[in-house]
């Protein structure tokens, strides 16, 4: 391994700790995945810890029943370290590695390239209609968007963006799988990935082992989990009315902005409400949650995160409502600015959870076919 | 809490049977005032150290497989406990215990279908999803919700009785003094193996090697209160239940992860270097009750179980690892052993072992033959380097010495009549039904059906 790939040596060796006490005590086995993927091993080497650290979503049980956190002597904070190890995993698998450092600092990230997006597209405009043409303004008609911004360039941005972030995801993949030792091909066409995409997506392991988990505090709730879904959904929604709009764009030959009953500004008005309402909650739990359980220092990259996902919607939904005026203009270069900035943060973001949730998922029901060691 | 107010019933100790008690009671209609002498962070007892009660069922039923009928359990106990039990409170519990678990289901305790596990308990044995602190946190916030007054740091230290009559108690919070008022007692604050100095009186200076694998807080000073009150006792104070752990484990409160599984599949050396026990008489299972006493007996308290390479792999790892070396003289020095004595042992224990089938999921034909003791199955050579040893000492789980209860959990006076207003449950009254021996899971049991008793009795006493 290169020295870059390697973990902290006081956090391997406390990941190796935790691991031994929960391999020998096992009472959370039912919590999640992360227990009966443990129990599989007689040792914990960094690749066995990452791995398990990328199957927990943080959830907090474990923290609540474990008889051995502090203040007894042991003093195991189990999901802590995970997500210690989970984050020293992400700078692992940056792509290029060159760009660990935005990654390290994701709140920030976040921000500048957000601003940086606004002034792109900003200029753009600029660049289109000159000053008058940004504040002028617009009527509601078909192509009023592309008298501002020219279609081809828009198009040219987001897709090299579009490009740049799915490369780098893949490749922080890649890395990621290589060191669990499974066949590449496991890993997008088994049912064991079926498994895992589907378990990735409906959030199995975070639900207590039935009836929600501890998150923000010790009474089991559905919470987070619900919010998350609402997120996703969100998300989904929003991408499934750019494809449309896509559709109408180049089959169609309709140009945007469409009316407010045409379906891709209803996906985009639902998905926006949605990425509101859910990141807003989760915020808000995050508010609430036990420090305890928690990595302070990964907060900056979620709220970074959910706050960006949160203004894009945001923007989206006030370029709907505010098209035929002046403000439409400004408005238009803010929201694609965010949009680019969420694409292009996407691999050095809280979104690469994603990623190497659903790679941990799918090794994980690999591992569920095998025969397990002796207990 | 209010000190000046007079509860209906005081529960002391805030374990599983305690909480239990005081749902209970607060169900029924009481008011209740709860005091655990933790300080929150380390509330829950031995209960916290738990992992699952034993039910009887007739048909599978939720997360338990197949059935475990009353005449099972009933005979499991008699063999365990060689008849020293009172058959009718005994079957009293273990009809009980089928109903236990949606009562606590009811009040927030949820249960794991059993993943496998060490004990293969998931016939007779229900899994607490998280284990005992999760069903502890679950009945503290079930109590909060139903207004029970709880208060940690709070240890009781005088009763007042009289002519058997509680009236009051003597509690001291934080170091400074309170007296608590109630018309009924429930005792539900354990057994005495946290007091070293009782333990001593009972064992001798043996003692000074136990480990406690559960809490320092249950100290016996209730049971001592109100057996010096006049209240009758059961047991014997050495009977109790020990299991040999590691030795590096913490001096109180290791808990599960100090258990050391691979005791039937190598062979168990004293401080001479000597074999003392047959390790494989039986699955481990049914006897790792046995070897805390046994280790309590060999010189020094102290043992240490030898396994080689093959062994890893065929039982739970355990929480510190072993000592290693690759040749058994050289392990002897690591364990400041005679390695001669202990390279004679071993070349005795590998002539002895007879050819056969190794299968540690049956009792199978590996035995040796000619030795002295015996190992009946699993017997293999050691002769893979590395050999690694885990050092044991007698981990102490709980003491049966108990107040002597009746069905109704009315603690009995001396002359064997109950007491008016004075009740116990769980560990402190577990001698009634365990003489000696031990049935995994039964502990909870007796806590889970004496602690609701306790609850219903005290509160209707309270209200006439
Ligand atoms: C490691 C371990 C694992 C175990 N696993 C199991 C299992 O899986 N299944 C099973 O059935 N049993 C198990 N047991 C046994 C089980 O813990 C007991 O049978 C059961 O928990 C007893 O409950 P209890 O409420 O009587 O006592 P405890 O849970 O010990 O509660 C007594 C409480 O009283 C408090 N107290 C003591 N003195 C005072 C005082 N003077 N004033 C105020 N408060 C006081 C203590 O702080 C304590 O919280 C295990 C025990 C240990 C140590
Ligand atoms: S977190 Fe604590 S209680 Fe849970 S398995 Fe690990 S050691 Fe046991
Ligand atoms: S925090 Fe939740 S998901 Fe993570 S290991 Fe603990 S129980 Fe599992």
């Amino acid at each position: 391994m290169r020295p870059a790939d390697r973990l902290p040596p006081e956090l391997a060796a406390e990941g190796e700790r935790v691991m031994r006490l929960c391999n020998a005590c096992r009472y959370c086995e039912g919590f999640c995945a992360v227990f009966p993927a443990l129990e599989r091993r007689l040792s914990f080497a960094e690749a066995d810890l990452v791995y398990l650290a990328n199957l927990c979503h943080n959830c907090g049980e474990c923290w609540y029943a474990c008889q051995y956190a502090p203040p007894h002597e042991f003093e195991l904070a189990f999901s802590r370290t995970l997500a210690q190890i989970r984050a020293a995993s992400y700078q692992q698998n940056v792509r290029p590695r060159a760009l660990a450092g935005l990654l390290r600092h994701g709140g920030r990230t976040a921000a500048w390239l957000s601003a940086a997006g606004l002034l792109l597209f900003l200029a753009l405009e600029l660049a289109r209609g000159g000053m008058a043409g940004l504040v002028a303004p617009h009527a509601d008609a078909a192509g009023a968007f592309h008298a501002l911004l020219s279609h081809g360039a828009m198009v040219a941005v987001f897709l090299a963006a579009g490009l740049w972030a799915a490369a780098a995801l893949a490749l922080g993949l890649a890395a990621f799988w290589r060191q669990t030792g499974e066949r590449f091909g496991d890993l997008v066409a088994s049912r064991a990935a079926a498994r895992g995409f589907w378990d990735a997506l409906r959030l199995r392991y975070l639900d207590g082992g039935g009836g929600g988990c501890a998150y923000p505090d010790e009474v089991p709730s559905p919470a987070r989990r619900r919010l998350h879904h609402l997120t996703v959904a969100g998300f989904g929604l929003c991408f499934a009315s750019t494809s449309v709009a896509a559709v109408y764009h180049y089959g169609l030959h309709l140009p945007a902005p469409y009316p407010i009953l045409s379906l891709p500004v209803v996906l985009g008005t639902l998905g926006g409400a949605g990425l509101l309402a859910g990141p807003a909650g989760l915020l808000w739990l995050k508010l609430r949650r036990n420090p305890a359980i928690v990595d302070p220092a990964q907060t900056g990259l979620d709220v970074g995160f959910l706050v960006l996902l949160q203004l894009a919607a945001g923007t989206g939904l006030l370029l709907m409502a505010l098209r035929q005026t002046a403000a439409m203009g400004t408005l238009l270069a803010l929201h694609l600015g965010l949009v680019l900035a969420l694409f292009v943060t996407m691999p050095y973001g809280k979104f690469v959870h994603a990623v190497y949730r659903y790679a941990a998922l799918v090794r994980y029901a690999l591992e569920q076919r095998r025969p397990r060691a002796a207990r | 809490m209010d000190w000046a107010r007079t509860y209906d019933v005081l529960v002391v100790g805030g374990g599983n049977a305690g909480l239990c008690a005081a749902l209970s009671a607060r169900r029924a209609g009481a008011s209740v005032l709860l005091l655990e002498s933790s300080p929150r962070e380390l509330r829950g007892g031995n209960s916290r150290h738990t992992r699952n009660l034993r039910c009887m069922h007739d048909q599978p039923a939720d997360v338990l497989t197949g059935s475990y009928p009353e005449e099972e359990y009933w005979e499991d106990l008699r063999k365990v406990t060689g008849g020293q039990t009172d058959e009718a409170m005994a079957r009293m519990v273990i009809r009980r215990s089928a109903t236990c678990r949606s009562w606590m289901a009811g009040h927030g305790v949820r249960f794991q279908p059993s993943l496998g596990g060490t004990l293969h308990l998931s016939r007779t044995n229900a899994f607490f999803l998280g284990g005992g602190k999760a069903l502890v946190n679950a009945y503290y916030r079930a109590a909060e919700a139903l207004g029970v007054d709880v208060a940690y740091g709070a240890e009781v230290r005088e009763l007042e009785l009289t002519g058997g009559r509680f009236l009051s108690a003597a509690v001291t919070v934080k170091g400074f003094g309170n007296r608590a008022r109630a018309r009924t007692l429930v005792a539900a604050a354990g057994g005495f193996q946290g007091n070293t100095a009782w333990l001593r009186e009972a064992w001798g200076p043996a003692a000074d090697n136990f480990i406690v694998r559960g809490t320092p807080y249950d100290d016996g000073t209730v049971l001592k209160l109100l057996s010096g009150a006049g209240m009758r006792t059961v047991g014997d104070p050495t009977q109790g239940h020990a299991v040999a752990i590691d030795a590096r484990a913490p001096r109180f409160d290791g808990g599960i992860v100090t258990r050391v599984d691979c005791v039937s599949l190598g062979i168990v050396v004293n401080k001479h270097a000597e074999r003392f026990y047959d390790e494989g008489e039986e699955f481990w299972p049914k006897r790792y009750a046995i070897w805390g006493r046994l280790v309590a007996q060999q010189p020094d308290q102290i043992a240490y179980a030898i396994i080689d390479a093959k062994m890893p792999g065929t039982f739970v790892p355990p929480v510190f690892p072993p000592v290693e070396a690759p040749t058994v003289r050289e392990l002897a020095v690591a364990l400041r052993l005679d390695p001669a004595a202990l390279e004679r042992t071993v070349e005795g224990f590998n002539r002895a072992v007879r050819p056969g089938t190794f299968d540690h999921a049956v009792l199978d034909g590996c035995a040796t033959a000619g030795l002295s003791p015996p190992k009946s199955h699993w017997a293999r050579r050691l002769d893979t380097p590395p050999f690694a040893a885990y050092p044991l000492r007698p981990g102490i789980t709980f003491t049966y010495l108990g107040l002597a209860v009746d069905e109704r959990a009315r603690v009995l006076a001396a002359d064997g009549k109950p007491s008016d207003n004075v009740y116990a449950a769980g560990e402190i009254m577990a001698g009634n039904i365990l003489g000696k021996g031990y049935l995994a899971g039964i502990g909870m049991t007796i806590g889970t059906v004496f602690g609701t008793i306790a609850g219903e009795e005290a509160a209707r006493h309270a209200a006439r």
